[in-house]
């Protein structure tokens, strides 16, 4: 036991030492650490629903009021066209991974400042804390999807061989949020306008985004060759992505999807970047 | 394996005060201005290095074997907690390194991460998570920890109900179930009640002895006496000091202190929520009246307090405390202990006072003292208190015992009447 103690206690040894210029992203530390990853998510899930009388009822009330407006105002009011499918179901798949990716940048943005006296007082990856913070939407986006399973068997529309590529796009939307996330929250140790500006920026991004109608009214007005301005959102790729996943709505270009793609690895990888570069500072002034 | 558990090398750590420390956080408005208005301070000649850096911690290099106890010492803003963050990681340091083998656990990490709407099931889990126990190894140690914190009845009650009392008992049960291979244990018993006290004590103990190697950082000089063989003293960042504890405490101790053998409280020094009462000066005299910072153990002393009083006061005691450099109490005593006096002065009159108290001689052993002032109405009002207010030497010469050169332990080393009664001669 003393034997194997001792080892262990090599296996452990730390270099305490200054860290200048980029620092990777240590994968193996972060590993060692997945069971606190797996904690405060699970810390995170518990507390949004605490004290609450409809509990995870939530995840599903919020996406429907949202469609339901959303229907009204671009639907009966606009008379948007929803590419010849039930406009509920049209709204709500994109409602679906829209909200992961929403709450995911609101609590992402806020973790680092409300997980203060976790930073200030021991050591751990400090990234742990916005991971954490956009896996804990998996939950309510699986509850939600729930409903929407029960939607497409109602209007009867089957999934189409596209099914395959959801997890791609799920895993796609989790990229782009921990990327803002990773921005914001490193921001708002630093800027506490994060605070404010990231209610606005949702409200934009949501706009921007084709949830209550479809991307390729956006595409075709763009001047030719122009596309891809509007493909530069990422959310763009991922809602075209999980229609056509769930759904079945085409993909308005293959091309513009990998632009979408490619500014979601950009934003993880520029945030990822500078929150290395920012944790050092995190403990001091948080 | 290595011989040494942390080993510390020119440890340095600044920090950045940016204008007031409070505002130490920008916002993005005020660095765009900044940005803008760059050239035109620096055309104005202001671009001062606007922010002031300071050492928290500067050139600080030692290093702990494995399994001893290290304690270090220092006053508030000396650096120790820098160095204890440095050293769990929290934040990095700005120069030097420090090699670390093995796990490091603190009980300042007492209920980090708890969450008040989750229960005390909830929080054990996550706790012990944060501190980084196993799933596995938190639900081995499960029962244990339960069973320890003495919380059992609530422990699926959310923790936002719990009492301070019982919120700090589970958070430490956690904490002192996590088996790090090296504890750092920060100013844990300046919270809590007595009991709680206790048990990190003894915690810490139990550790000490298991072998594992144990920093600990506090104000209380008996704590740190009790529990290190050899301290640190940090003082404004920088260690100056190494030595066995006794010493270390000692130097310490001693550094800053009045040694005059008097102190003189100057108008305005004293607060102000001390009136009626006013202090003016202690002192310590020998028997020849002489003010004196040293006096002889064979030799009786004279303490001295000087007061005003601007409003008569009911119930005033006037006193001291006698302590020694490392903080033990050796007696408290007030002008008023005798019933007569008591009687006498039950409403004392406003003017201006001294109150004298005699100790004999062959009363205190060789060391260093330090005397404190209180005057105060009993259960009513505490006019003004100062536990440190001078120190003052004693000297062995002449005491009893002096033909053996050892040093005697305790703070009295009084001349007793020893009698030596031969009952039964036995021939040689």
């Amino acid at each position: 036991m003393s034997e194997l103690k001792a080892t262990a206690a090599d296996a452990n040894k730390v270099l305490i030492k200054p860290q200048r210029g980029l620092v990777g992203l240590d994968l193996r530390e972060l590993f060692r650490f997945r069971e606190l990853i797996f904690f405060l998510t699970w810390r995170d899930i518990l507390v949004r629903y605490k004290q609450t009388l409809l509990g995870g009822t939530w995840a599903i009330i919020q996406p429907v009021l949202q469609m339901l407006i959303l229907n009204v105002l671009f639907g009966d009011i606009a008379g948007l066209t929803s590419g010849g499918i039930p406009r509920p179901l049209f709204t709500y798949s994109a409602l679906l991974p829209w909200n992961l990716f929403a709450t995911a940048i609101g609590e992402a943005g806020r973790s680092l400042v409300t997980n203060r006296n976790m930073i200030t007082r021991i050591y751990f990856p400090r990234i742990v804390i916005p991971l954490s913070s956009v896996l804990s939407g998996v939950v309510d986006f699986a509850i939600a999807f729930l409903l929407l399973a029960i939607m497409m068997v109602y209007y009867g529309v089957m999934p189409t061989s596209g099914i395959w590529g959801l997890p791609l796009y799920l895993l796609l939307s989790l990229i782009t949020a921990l990327g803002v996330g990773l921005w914001l929250s490193a921001l708002n140790v630093h800027y506490r306008d994060v605070r404010h500006i990231v209610p606005f920026l949702t409200q934009f991004w949501m706009l921007g985004t084709p949830i209550a109608y479809e991307a390729n009214k956006i595409f075709e007005r763009l001047p030719q060759g122009f596309e891809w301005l509007y493909a530069l959102n990422p959310m763009v790729g991922v809602i075209e992505g999980f229609r056509n996943a769930l759904v079945g709505t085409p993909i308005y270009s293959t091309g513009l999807l990998w632009v979408s793609i490619i500014t979601s690895m950009v934003l993880l990888i520029t945030g990822l970047i500078y929150f290395r570069r920012m944790e050092r500072t995190f403990a001091d002034v948080v | 394996m290595s011989e040494y558990a942390i080993k510390v090398q020119e440890l340095g750590k600044q920090y950045r005060l940016g204008g007031k420390i409070e505002n130490r956080y920008r916002t993005l408005r005020e660095t765009i201005s900044g940005a803008f208005t760059w050239p035109l301070r620096m055309l104005k000649g202001e671009l001062r290095e606007h922010s002031e850096k300071i050492w928290a911690l500067q050139d600080v290099s030692f290093e702990v074997r494995e399994g001893k106890v290290l304690g270090v010492i220092g006053r508030n803003g000396a650096g120790k907690s820098t160095l204890l963050k440095i050293l769990s990681r929290v934040t990095d340091p700005t120069t030097g390194f420090a090699e670390i083998h093995g796990r490091v656990g603190s009980l300042l990490e007492v209920g980090t991460g708890f969450h008040p709407e989750l229960t005390g099931r909830e929080n054990i889990y996550l706790n012990g998570a944060v501190l980084g126990m196993k799933r596995r190894e938190i639900a081995e140690k499960f029962d244990e920890i339960v069973d320890f914190s003495g919380v059992s009845k609530f422990i699926d009650t959310p923790v936002k109900h719990y009492s301070s009392g019982m919120y700090l008992r589970l958070a430490f049960s956690v904490a002192a179930h996590l088996e790090p291979e090296i504890l750092v244990v920060d100013e844990v018993l300046a919270v809590g009640d007595a009991e709680f006290q206790r048990k990190c004590l003894g915690k810490m103990s139990d550790v000490a002895q298991a072998g594992r190697t144990v920093l600990f950082v506090s104000h209380n000089m008996s704590a740190i006496l009790r529990l290190t063989e050899e301290s640190i003293v940090l003082e404004r960042g920088k260690l100056v000091y190494r030595a066995p504890t006794r010493q270390a405490v000692d130097y310490y101790m001693a550094s800053g202190l009045s040694q005059s053998g008097e102190r003189v409280w100057k108008p305005g020094e004293t607060p102000a929520d001390a009136a009626p009462f006013r202090p003016v000066a202690m002192r310590v005299r020998d028997a020849q009246g002489k003010t004196v910072d040293a006096i002889q153990s064979r030799q009786p002393l004279e303490i001295e307090v000087e007061y005003e009083l601007a409003k008569p006061i009911k119930g005033l005691r006037v006193g001291v405390y006698l302590q020694t450099i490392r903080g033990e109490t050796v007696f408290t005593s007030f002008d008023t202990d005798e019933p007569v006096q008591y009687e006498k002065y039950a409403t004392r009159p406003a003017g201006y006072y001294f109150s004298r108290a005699k100790l004999p001689a062959h009363f205190l052993n060789e060391g260093q003292f330090v005397l404190g002032i209180n005057a105060s109405s009993f259960r009513v009002r505490r006019y003004f208190q100062e536990e440190r207010a001078l120190a003052f030497t004693v000297d062995a010469m002449g005491a009893p015992g002096m033909q053996w050169p050892e040093p005697r332990q305790g703070p009295v080393r009084p001349m007793l009447e020893w009698e030596i009664e031969q009952v039964e001669a036995v021939k040689a």
